[in-house]
């Protein structure tokens, strides 16, 4: 059972490498957005999950604190999935009010567009 | 109405952060008395606000079916879309591979929710982003890789839409 925790926090940790290389590699804000949105998001929930197993095997060896730990993370975990991608939202749109262009774009049907 | 609502939910809220914490069930007896005082000042503050800013509840979303469906919907497609979405982003990461652009798809969703839903599930899954919605619940999308310049629904959102229009319509 540890294992898959284990498996998890591994897995969790590869997506948001991926994430810091984004950052690192895409040339302007919007596409470094996708990596620090959709990467961290999903290395977070896996990381969570680790936890959420160490809790639960600690409840199940007596520990009344594990399930605690596992109900917080789970809260934590399901308010992350609702604020990363509007927090994302609200940069990228205050960008484009701001007057960043996006680099390199074959097409950009928000340009002109009155809102 | 809305006052009765946020009590009973951030009395829920409570005892999901206080769980564990006695021997009444899994509460100890403070616990449940500092729930409830709390939810009724909490509740009594924040529907004031809701008032002032002109938020009505909406009594449809008290049935249980529409909450069921929604966590069908999170841990059902939109995992597995969000599970593409990295493996497409290590993939553009790894490989330098980008075409980016902004394009215009139309939502065809009535309610303010099922369109906010709509463009956070677009913003988790492969490629997208949404940047801006307009007047008529057009959203824009920044898309890393377009292959299309005039993209429909169907391109970027998979069957969310269906989804979306049992949850919030």
């Amino acid at each position: 059972m540890i294992e898959l925790a284990y498996l998890s926090l591994a897995i969790g940790l590869i997506f948001q490498t991926f994430g810091v290389v984004a950052l690192h590699r895409f040339p302007d804000v919007y596409t470094r957005l996708h990596g620090a949105t959709k990467c961290t998001t999903f290395g977070s929930i896996f990381i969570y999950l680790a936890v959420i197993i160490i809790g639960a095997i600690q409840f199940f060896e007596g520990n009344t604190q594990g399930m605690q730990l596992s109900l917080h993370t789970l809260l934590v975990m399901l308010l992350l999935l609702l604020t990363n991608p509007t927090g994302a939202h609200a940069i990228a749109r205050a960008a484009y009010r701001s007057g960043i262009k996006p680099a390199l774009a074959v097409v950009d049907k928000l340009k002109g567009v009155r809102i | 109405m809305s006052f009765k609502i946020t009590v009973v939910f951030s009395f829920l809220f409570y005892l999901a952060l206080s769980a564990g914490s006695g021997n009444l069930g899994l509460w100890s007896g403070e616990e449940l008395v500092f729930a409830l005082l709390f939810a009724v000042i909490s509740a009594a503050l924040v529907s004031r606000i809701f008032n002032a800013v002109g938020l009505k509840p909406n009594k449809s979303f008290l049935s249980p079916k529409r909450w069921v469906l929604l966590i069908a919907y999170v841990a059902g497609p939109l995992f597995v879309e969000m599970a593409k979405a990295n493996l497409d982003v290590a993939y553009r990461v790894l490989t330098g591979k980008i075409k980016p652009g902004i394009v215009k798809i139309p939502s065809g969703l009535k309610t303010n929710f099922g369109t906010t839903l709509l463009a956070n599930s677009i913003t988790l899954t492969p490629g997208t982003l949404t940047v801006d919605v307009d007047d008529k619940k057009n959203l824009y999308v920044h898309w890393i890789y377009v292959k299309k310049k005039e993209p429909d629904c169907g391109d970027i959102c998979s069957n969310f839409p269906d989804w979306i229009r049992r949850i919030a319509e």
